[in-house]
């Protein structure tokens, strides 16, 4: 498998015409991982509207321990990240280790109601909650890869982020509905939020399949994945060069162009003069983008090339940022910039790792991917540091602008890791 | 359960969700038949923010008033549901639900009638009203955008009632920060407190992780830090002290020591209050202070304590929170 098939459009492959295209538009494991992914972000965003209010108005605690909560728990997750994706390839069980992350968040959800108002053991439950989410994400999008043809991941990235979203967008209609009905309960929201967190488990352990299925499934990932046992070495490989290096490293590059939603939507408010009780309306905004775009650009990265479409994401990166410091002001500012921001995560999102897949080999591929998306979570959490420092040495609208030139900055690294020509043809995963 | 056929498959889905969705729904049955104390009535009286020897705190998240002679006697509870409130010269500032997610400032005439609401974001933290009862303001905590990114930031107003002009948050303000221009994005005010022009106010400002003692002037739009480590100031009634929270080891996860700043001498003295205090406190006279503490299962308590560091706490109101003198 070359890196240029990752980059250039793919030919039509027998088994993917037009009456597949239109009765299996993704294999039946992708749907069952994008039900789980709905269901579970269904009972997550439940959680996570209801959170501040329980802290502070039902257990009266006070927001600076709420941000003592915060925090710290970013590497320890990272960390196990990587290691979760290292025991799915290792043990070749990517199902079980998924699996055991959906659980863990569902479990915290009941943590919250034991943990009642102490600030360490809420702290644990959210770190539980954290180490959940974290661990699940690797090992769920390797199943993906390897239950797609390679010229579909697009399309089945797509189509399980816009699924996934669709559950984010329910979550907090579901505990406003909870509310509605039990009054002030917030204990209600978390045990609802558990069963249905505990719903999506079973759906898991039904219906998602740890082998790939025969027809849909890329050759190279059957025939891969019966070979010997990984080794830690094998894993450490990954990063000492070749293009699963050139792709954790291009992965970072571009975490390091993200400032973060916060300070997007903050940038946004001031700008707008936005009545702030419509703040967190903005997010909204996103999410709809996002979810109406996932799909569509998906399969237009099937089409055009994956590259082509995570720079455009970037692109619209820029763009939202240009837009936060430019001329075009009011709702025609709102709408574009919650658009083009919505497009970028539709567009790089799970675009970026239908582009890591075919890359990585089969048997590492779970490791590999937790690197990419490690790698891009700590580079995020780095250029959010340093936006913050910009802002307050420079100002806001110039802080954006050099926000900008960094997105520019990282796109053209980006191209040169990813898509320079004689690396495309010449560079050869290794079998 | 390989050999299981996507018939029987989606037969134990559909079961665990039936299941699952009757352990919910049994949940919240039984969490909804718990009884919510109703206002209790008003009785003969009714609650009023005339000046008076009374205390005007909340109780049960209702609007109510006690003698300042026997306040843990008999109480007078109104309709009006706030999360906190405050009251000066004849107006008073109540936090009030809108809906189960949003707040209203709502500005009360001496009759306990509205005669201005504020749609304002997030959930009630604080609120002041200036002793000519002209000025109020108030403070509330915004959620952070998902469960898993940072924590809250605050949002403090300030109303004129008397011109209606509103400052949405303070966050606008020009800031000196120790003699010079500063800016960042993390900056977080809350805690105001006026003084007798209604223009010059105090209010804690946290940015990079410290927390500041401002003054503040608004129709400069200009706040100034004086002190490292003071928060929710309160200013006395002759304006020479400011009761505030002092994070223990300045590391608020450690609680907090209510004490009292002496403007003049910027000295500090610590109140006889050693459990941590997380609040605005009220300054009852020239010489005593009223906060509210909670128990262990955070049902509130108002406390007082002599503002010059002697004497020993003493529970006020039992089972209420939110105290201010009707002056």
């Amino acid at each position: 498998m070359y890196l240029s098939t990752v980059s250039r459009p793919v030919a039509d492959q027998p088994g993917s015409g037009p009456r597949r295209r239109r009765f299996a538009m993704v294999s039946g494991n992708v749907v069952a991982l994008g039900t789980v992914s709905l269901i579970t972000d269904v009972s997550a965003e439940m959680v996570a509207a209801v959170l501040p209010l329980y802290l502070v108005l039902g257990l009266h605690l006070s927001p600076v321990a709420f941000g003592v909560l915060d925090g710290v728990h970013t590497g320890a997750t990272a960390l196990l990240r990587v290691v979760g994706g290292f025991a799915a390839d290792r043990f070749r069980r990517r199902k079980l280790i998924a699996g055991v992350g959906y659980a863990l968040s569902a479990v915290a959800k009941l943590g919250l109601l034991l943990a009642g108002r102490s600030i360490p053991a809420i702290g644990a439950v959210i770190a539980v909650d954290r180490i959940g989410k974290g661990v699940r994400s690797a090992p769920r999008d390797a199943l993906i890869t390897l239950s797609t043809p390679p010229e579909a991941l697009g399309r089945a990235f797509g189509v399980h982020r816009a699924m996934d979203s669709v559950g984010a967008f329910l979550g907090p209609l579901a505990a406003f509905a909870v509310l509605l009905v039990v009054g002030q309960s917030y204990d209600a929201v978390f045990v609802t939020s558990f069963c249905i967190a505990a719903l999506a488990v079973v759906v898991l352990v039904l219906f998602v399949r740890e082998q790939p299925d025969g027809e849909a499934a890329d050759g190279e990932a059957a025939d891969e994945i019966n070979g010997p046992k990984v080794s830690v070495r094998e894993a450490f490989g990954l990063l000492r060069g070749g293009p699963a290096r050139r792709l954790v490293l291009a992965a970072a590059m571009l975490g390091l162009a993200t400032i973060g939603d916060g300070f997007v939507y903050l940038l946004l408010q001031r700008r707008m003069d936005l009545g702030l009780r419509w703040f967190p309306l903005l997010a909204v905004g996103t999410s709809l983008a996002y979810l109406l775009l996932a799909a569509p650009l998906g399969v237009l990265a099937d089409r055009i090339g994956r590259l082509p479409v995570v720079i455009g994401g970037y692109t619209a990166l820029g763009a939202t940022y240009l837009l936060l410091a430019g001329p075009v002001d009011g709702w025609p500012l709102i709408a574009l910039a919650l658009t083009l921001y919505g497009a970028f995560y539709a567009a790089t999102d799970g675009v970026l790792i239908a582009l890591a897949g075919p890359v990585l080999p089969a048997r590492l591929r779970t490791t590999g991917i937790a690197l990419v998306q490690t790698g891009q979570a700590l580079a995020y959490l780095v250029s959010s540091v340093l936006f913050g420092l910009a802002w307050q040495a420079w100002g806001p609208e110039n802080a954006i602008r050099a926000a900008a030139v960094a997105v520019a900055g990282v796109l053209v690294g980006t191209l040169l890791l990813l898509a320079s020509p004689s690396r495309l043809t010449t560079r050869k995963v290794p079998r | 359960m390989t050999a299981m056929s996507t018939r029987a498959k989606l037969g134990v889905v559909v079961a665990s969700a039936v299941l699952l969705g009757t352990v919910a729904a049994g949940y919240a049955a039984t969490a909804a038949q718990a009884p919510r104390t109703p206002p209790p009535a008003g009785g003969a009286q009714a609650v009023t923010l005339t000046s008076g020897p009374r205390l005007l705190a909340i109780t049960d998240r209702h609007v109510s008033t006690v003698a300042a002679t026997d306040p843990a006697g008999p109480r007078t509870v109104a309709g009006l549901e706030c999360l906190r409130v405050y009251a000066a010269a004849g107006t008073g500032v109540c936090l009030k639900p809108e809906t189960a997610w949003s707040y209203q400032v709502v500005v009360l005439d001496a009759a306990l009638r509205q005669t201005r609401a504020v749609s304002v974001p997030g959930l009630p933290n604080r609120a002041r009203v200036s002793a000519s009862g002209r000025m109020v303001s108030w403070t509330t905590f915004v959620g952070g955008d998902s469960y898993t990114s940072s924590g809250f930031s605050t949002r403090t107003g300030i109303l004129d009632t008397r011109t209606g002009a509103t400052v949405a948050s303070l966050e606008e303000f020009a800031i000196t920060r120790d003699g010079r221009g500063y800016r960042n994005a993390d900056v977080n005010y809350w805690g105001v407190t006026f003084t007798a022009d209604d223009n010059r106010f105090y209010a804690t400002m946290a940015t990079g992780g410290e927390r500041y003692l401002v003054r503040g002037d608004l129709a400069a739009r200009t706040v100034e830090t004086l002190k490292e480590n003071v928060e929710c100031p309160s200013l006395s009634p002759d304006g020479t002290r400011l009761a505030f929270k002092e994070a223990v080891d300045a590391d608020p996860a450690k609680g907090w020591r209510l004490s009292v700043l002496d403007l003049a001498s910027t000295r500090v003295t610590a109140t006889a209050e050693v459990r941590s205090v997380d609040d605005q406190a009220a300054w009852l006279d020239n010489g005593k202070l009223a906060y509210t503490l909670r128990r262990d299962d955070g049902q509130p308590d108002v406390w007082s304590v002599p503002a010059d560091g002697s004497g020993t706490p003493t529970l006020v109101i039992p089972g209420a929170e939110s105290p201010s003198p009707l002056t």
